[in-house]
């Protein structure tokens, strides 16, 4: 589903990342962990063709990242960090829109929104002003906004940031769902190491714009003697700070 | 270009949703057409018919010019990141926008031409028509040009920016006083604006000269201006896509 060979991005004299490569099969779920400033969300805007690598390759759901962003575009989801709607409009005009640019008529387009609200639990939020939604309710709506294609694959950049522990059962809830009955692959970033734990078939850990670690939670916890994945953490990315400290 | 239809759709139904900002987008050249229009009718320098003509290049410079403004909330509310995610065409991220402008810009102006033929305005019809054609021509490049810029400058910088950039872009234009009256430096700076040969072209369509020259000058200069407006506005829609 991707397959990356050196992807780098830098801005000006900061490389943010710095030359990684990545393969992620069809139906895993793939935890990409990093700290603060690691580089995963810059990795996640180059792979959802937001943002234009400074060298690499990248092949994203059978599709060229370069040659043809289109068709990429048309394969993936994404949901980003931050909001994806503004306070003055509504839930399921926004979503409409959405899904009629990804190219869905006019009646599918209804009748996949109708869908989607009710397996995000949002039932009756159609004509509700996004202003009035709580955060758990918006990042449902964000997350719909990423789902209305049926894309093959899907990248979250930390889904569950600010929710809280019902909401965020919920949603690994559905993104097992969607891995189960629909086949997606997702690839998502998480400040929670439990969740990863829990959640993730694989897990990637990114540092100084570096894949620093990768393997099962069950794996990583075994190469480092580790009980927990903070341990396993704190341990690579630990390693790699005395290193750049040395450098 | 699949995509054109329910974008311009989605921004209409979400701009007439405020009326209060339809009609405030052309309460300047209102301003003018009241407080000012009866002044210069008496002037001996033209009539209605030639200040109604500047007034509606004055609105698509004033109403198209900040509209960039809208696309600095999509911005921060990461509407835009959401749009550019999608397989939507990136001209039609663009246009989509513009043509809702376009919409709002023709209200604005039939209000002002049915308030100028109220005071005395004789343009024929026909002229007019062509007249608002030709402006609501010129309005998809400023508009592209704004969003372009709200794209470009810091955030907080371009209300401040575009709303000082355009009245020097009005008065070189000649829509309030024609630049026949302008010593030659001015005649001379003015002429590389956009924006004066629309006034002259349109003060030729209101008073019924189809086939002069102003208007061929005015629609050449408005096409160019168009393209390009269009081109620098994909382009930055595009920025930094894979």
């Amino acid at each position: 589903m991707i397959h990356a060979r050196g992807l780098s991005r830098s801005f000006g004299a900061v490389e943010a990342v710095r030359g990684i490569d990545l393969d992620v099969s069809q139906g895993e779920i793939v935890g990409f962990l990093g700290p603060n400033g690691a580089g995963k969300t810059t990795t996640l805007r180059m792979l959802t063709t937001l943002l234009r690598p400074t060298s690499g390759t990248a092949t994203v759901a059978g599709r060229d990242l370069f040659a043809d962003p289109m068709e990429v575009r048309r394969r993936i989801g994404y949901v980003p960090q931050g909001n994806t709607v503004g306070p003055f409009s509504m839930v399921g005009e926004e979503l409409r829109l959405q899904a009629r640019l990804y190219g869905l008529r006019r009646a599918e387009a209804a009748e996949r929104v109708d869908r989607l609200l009710t397996e995000l639990d949002l039932p009756g939020m159609d004509q509700r002003p996004t202003a009035s939604l709580s955060g758990g309710q918006k990042r449902r709506v964000d997350i719909a906004m990423g789902l209305l294609h049926r894309p093959a694959l899907l990248f979250l950049d930390e889904p569950t940031t600010g929710l809280d522990p019902q909401s965020r059962a919920n949603l690994w809830d559905h993104v097992r769902r969607l891995r189960d009955k629909d086949g997606v692959t997702v690839f998502l970033t998480t400040h929670y190491l439990e969740e990863a734990d829990a959640l993730c078939d694989r897990i990637l850990i990114i540092d100084h714009g570096r894949i620093v670690a990768s393997g099962t939670p069950a794996e990583l916890k075994a190469a480092h003697g580790a009980g927990t994945l903070d341990d396993v953490f704190l341990a690579v990315t630990g390693r790699e700070l005395r290193e750049g400290a040395a450098a | 270009m699949s995509a054109l239809v329910p974008l311009t759709a989605y921004y209409l139904r979400a701009t007439f949703k405020s009326r209060f900002a339809v009609v405030f987008g052309a309460v300047q050249p209102l301003f003018f057409l009241l407080l000012f229009g009866p002044l210069f009718a008496r002037s001996g320098v033209g009539s209605w018919d030639t200040l109604v003509p500047g007034l509606l290049v004055q609105l698509a410079l004033m109403s198209s010019g900040l509209v960039g403004f809208g696309i600095v909330f999509d911005q921060r509310f990461g509407v835009l990141e959401r749009l550019r995610v999608t397989p939507a065409g990136r001209t039609s991220l663009l246009l989509g926008r513009v043509l809702k402008d376009s919409v709002v810009l023709l209200v604005q102006a039939a209000a002002i031409v049915a308030l100028g033929y109220a005071f005395g305005l004789r343009a024929p019809l026909p002229g007019v028509l062509l007249g608002l054609l030709l402006m609501v021509f010129l309005s998809v490049g400023m508009a592209s040009v704004s969003y372009a810029a709200a794209l470009t400058i810091r955030q907080e910088l371009f209300a401040p920016l575009m709303s000082t950039l355009v009245i020097p872009l009005m008065l070189l234009s000649g829509a309030l006083l024609p630049m026949s009256l302008a010593p030659a430096w001015l005649d001379a700076v003015s002429r590389f604006t956009p924006f004066r040969y629309a006034v002259e072209a349109l003060r030729a369509l209101f008073a019924g000269s189809y086939a002069s020259s102003e208007v061929l000058w005015g629609v050449l200069v408005s096409a160019v201006f168009v393209v390009a407006g269009v081109v620098i506005g994909t382009r930055l829609f595009q920025r930094e896509n894979a």
